[in-house]
């Protein structure tokens, strides 16, 4: 038989391939040197054998026609489409050459390196980065900083730490651990769990958990799956989270439903905040949000009375008008009710045994590569100056400040990029033409990608081809457990593991000497932290969690001391407590409290720009087949979701002439894009819902079509310049209004 | 030989389509071809809007006879998220359907 000579390799997904945040134990076949099937692993204790359809279409992705396989130089125009083949060593000498060279005349900070999503690619870009010397790590065209980094900045600022719905995650039985228990009432907060693994996230962990009895608060402008199945749904207006969350609050504090004991014991600032939240009664916050003002009562009971519960929230919090506080009004929700750190609460998140695979903070930067670097580095970090949180919290650019500096080109010019498993312009970038055009001029950009994209096609000059999972080693300690990822075939045509790819360059382009001289020395370096190494974790099914004891597994370490570097009970923060009052807010000059801030354009702000646009748009709806703007060329997943489809009521639509199925118009004051209308009741009648990141492959790839990205791309009706005070949160991809448009005759 | 085929507590579906791909993969079907199918139901009371999915067995399935007869479950029933699916001989199934949810027993071949 055939099947005899197949052979198995247990390995962890999470970068492309199926793409996702997620963390997934896998068995990968290979027979004859090629992967013919991906299956999820039954004994990891992350899926338990489950898969998702990105992850069971590895394959076909791995082995796509359309995958670029080879390096290649542009040879006409950027946008051309006109491409050479070239080796490896002409890629790299090219490379080190023109880096080399603006490093010299501009500085090495003119040359940007930017990634999308959060998976292993953090690790790599940022080391590339400081051997190079930039500081501007950099998400480009991310408006706010709106992906997690908002929920994390305020999660540090409150907690000292990262917290996550406890879903037994941190432990090996899972289910089964005695020490666990599942959370009475789980708050879905603005997020679709069933589309995929948000934030490191399995998503459907919650549905383990309510058939384990959990039952559902789902906050969410649509009816889903889940708003179906729960106990209360409040069906806001979008961008109106940060004001239920106050009115929550102003429910739980007035009633005195806290947890008391908790408050006194290990908060700080409840006066503070009890007052703050006199200003956010039911009533007012049912007139902001459109939810009946019993329905926040209820849930804020419901929530308060059961304990253990937990809150599982999504990106929209992060791109509210002001991001980081809303994140901040939802934590102390789980704080003053005690649920921090306890069996189904939601418990401190940490890197398993401490190991850094992707140095989000600028505490693990500083751990990596020295307070010196990182306080140099930040003296030219683009936008770390305007934005002491993002300066103080992460290391990171921030994205509104770079789109300015690359236009007028003060206070030093932008000279390059580097550009890697990206689409900038038709993913996270909003109002991707503004990118485009002050792209375009830079001197020099690398993509390392797998597939031609809007975003390679238009801006390129050499194009390094990356491989999946598949294909590469790396390690994942993005909570728990800490994994790694083996090989399971060699990298299909000459593509190479980012991790590679970054090595070497660094070795090229380094300013101190690298004292790696292969991946895996580094992997291992890296995995000291947990006291182990590649070899040890693979032999043992690619995890392990940390042992007992270890600061970095629950329960309750505020009590025991596991938080704090001094080793004393509390949280890491200034005043060692948990703070309503945010003391790092303070020096950060922003406000100590959370606050409601209405969205800059709504019906409530702009009535004007209402009467002509009389739809809330929120983009960013996800599909369980694609990751963001990836997988659209893949045919299993592709024929699962053809089209970009936008949600439109059963009865507005009705109102507007519009049928199911039939192409309309998006349009607002910024442009105008074409989706196929899902005429549907489970939309709210005056919100409109659309999918992000859509391209179409199949067509044209050459400027300007560039794959339908001027068409298809919602991010065509955002802009950039509208972030918080903080430098986080205030963009328009949640809330911004919009209007529905007949295309006449139906056709396009 | 009992009659085998598949439980679906549909209850639980949340329509992710790991199924369908999952199918896919294990014949590698070409584009159309596919052994389960999810559909959308979309229904509403007076106060509330409903969503469900319900996954049905097409012609195609044969209920991955090469994975079972190797002692493994079917590709959908191992991948399904929601672990809402479970293979077996109909009459166990009808028997364990008994305390489901609400569901429903396919025996596509």
């Amino acid at each position: 038989m055939a099947k005899s000579k197949e052979k198995t390799v247990i390995s962890t997904l999470w970068s492309a391939g199926c793409g996702s945040h997620g963390g997934c134990g896998c068995e990968i076949f290979v027979k004859d040197g090629k992967v013919t099937r991906v299956e999820g692993d039954k004994n990891h204790p992350f899926n338990q054998g489950r898969l998702c359809a990105k992850g069971l279409a590895i394959p076909q992705y791995m082995y796509h026609p359309d995958r670029v396989t080879h390096p290649l130089k542009r040879i006409g125009e950027r946008g051309e489409g006109k491409w050479q083949r070239i080796t490896w060593d002409e890629a790299y000498d090219t490379i080190e050459k023109k880096m080399k060279d603006i490093r010299t005349k501009y500085g090495a900070e003119s040359v940007i390196f930017c990634q999308g999503t959060g998976r292993d690619i953090g690790g790599p870009i940022t080391f590339l980065m400081y051997a190079y010397g930039s500081p501007n790590w950099v998400q480009v065209g991310l408006a706010g900083h709106a992906c997690y980094t908002p929920r994390l900045g305020a999660m540090f600022a409150t907690q000292g730490h990262y917290s996550v719905l406890d879903a037994s995650q941190f432990l090996e039985k899972r289910y089964d651990s005695p020490e666990w228990t599942p959370p009475k009432y789980i708050i879905l907060w603005a997020q679709n769990p069933a589309a995929g693994c948000h934030d490191g996230f399995f998503g459907h962990w919650i549905i383990d958990l309510m058939k384990r009895g959990s039952k559902l608060i789902v906050i969410d402008p649509r009816s889903t799956w889940f708003t179906s199945r729960a106990e209360v749904h409040l069906q806001n207006r979008p961008g109106t989270d940060g004001a239920i969350a106050l009115g929550m609050l102003n429910v739980i504090i007035n009633e005195g439903i806290y947890d008391k004991k908790f408050v006194d014991k290990w908060c700080y600032g409840f006066d503070e905040l009890k007052k703050r939240v006199q200003d956010y009664p039911p009533e007012k916050v049912a007139e902001i949000s459109w939810v009946p003002k019993e329905l926040i009562i209820k849930a804020a009971r419901l929530f308060a009375k059961n304990k253990p519960s937990a809150i599982q929230w999504g990106e929209p919090v992060d791109a509210m008008p002001a991001g980081s506080v809303v994140a901040q009004a939802i934590n102390h929700l789980w704080a003053i009710t005690g649920n921090v750190d306890n069996p189904g609460g939601n418990v401190i998140a940490r890197n398993s045994h401490g190991v850094t695979t992707y140095p989000f903070s600028s505490a693990e930067l500083t751990k990596l590569y020295g307070a010196e670097l990182v306080k140099k580095l930040n003296e030219k970090r683009i936008g770390a100056n305007d934005y002491p949180m993002i300066k103080g919290f992460r290391g990171w650019v921030q994205p509104d400040v770079l789109i300015e500096q690359m236009e007028t080109g003060k206070p030093y010019p932008v000279k390059g990029a580097w550009i890697q498993t990206s689409n900038i312009i038709g993913g996270q970038a909003a109002d991707p033409r503004r990118h485009l055009n002050a792209m375009k001029k830079l001197d020099f950009i690398v993509c390392v990608d797998l597939f031609q994209t809007p975003t390679t096609m238009a801006l390129a000059d050499i194009f390094l081809p990356a491989v999946t999972i598949c294909e590469k080693e790396s390690f994942r300690s993005w909570w728990q457990p800490l994994g790694v990822s083996v090989k399971a075939v060699e990298g299909v045509g000459e593509s190479k593991s980012d991790w590679e790819i970054n090595l070497e360059l660094a070795k090229r382009l380094a300013t101190t000497p690298i004292k790696y001289k292969t991946v895996r020395e580094l992997i291992d370096d890296r995995l000291k932290d947990g006291n182990t190494n590649f070899e040890k974790l693979k032999a043992k099914g690619c995890w392990e969690f940390p042992p007992e004891g270890h600061n970095t597994r629950p329960y309750y370490r505020y009590d025991k001391g596991l938080l704090r570097a001094d080793g004393k009970p509390g949280f890491d923060t200034p005043t060692g407590k948990l703070e309503l009052y945010s003391k790092r807010y303070e020096e950060w000059g922003l406000d100590p409290l959370p606050y409601y801030e209405e969205p800059k354009e709504s019906p409530v702000s702009s009535p004007e720009l209402y009467k002509k646009y009389p739809l809330i748009l929120t983009t960013g709806r996800r599909s369980p087949v694609f990751f963001h703007s990836e997988h659209r060329m893949i045919p299993w997943l592709r024929e699962l979701d053809p089209y970009p489809m936008v949600e439109i009521n059963d009865k507005t639509a009705e109102w507007l002439g519009i049928s199911n199925g039939e192409w309309v118009y998006i349009e607002n004051t910024r442009g105008r894009v074409k989706f196929k209308a899902k005429v549907t009741p489970t939309a709210h009648p005056r919100v409109v819902t659309a999918p992000h990141g859509w391209w179409l492959p199949e067509t044209d790839g050459k400027a300007p079509n560039l794959f339908g990205t001027w068409d298809y791309n919602i991010n065509n009706l955002t802009s950039m310049g509208n972030q918080g005070k903080s430098g986080f949160g205030g963009t328009n991809y949640r809330s911004s209004l919009c209007r529905i448009v007949k295309i006449k005759g139906g056709k396009e | 030989m009992p009659r085998n085929g598949l439980l679906i507590q549909y209850e639980w579906c949340t329509g992710c389509h790991a199924c369908e791909v999952a199918c896919k993969q294990e014949h590698n079907f070409s584009d159309g071809m596919v052994g389960i199918r999810v559909d959308e139901l979309v229904t509403t009371s007076p106060d509330k809007v409903h969503v469900d999915f319900v996954p049905i067995t097409t012609r195609f399935c044969d209920l991955c006879a090469e994975r079972t007869g190797r002692g493994e479950s079917p590709a959908c029933v191992k991948h399904c998220q929601a672990t809402c699916m479970t293979y077996g001989p109909v009459t166990e199934l009808a028997k364990a359907m008994e305390k489901q949810p609400r569901s429903s027993i396919f025996a596509p071949k």
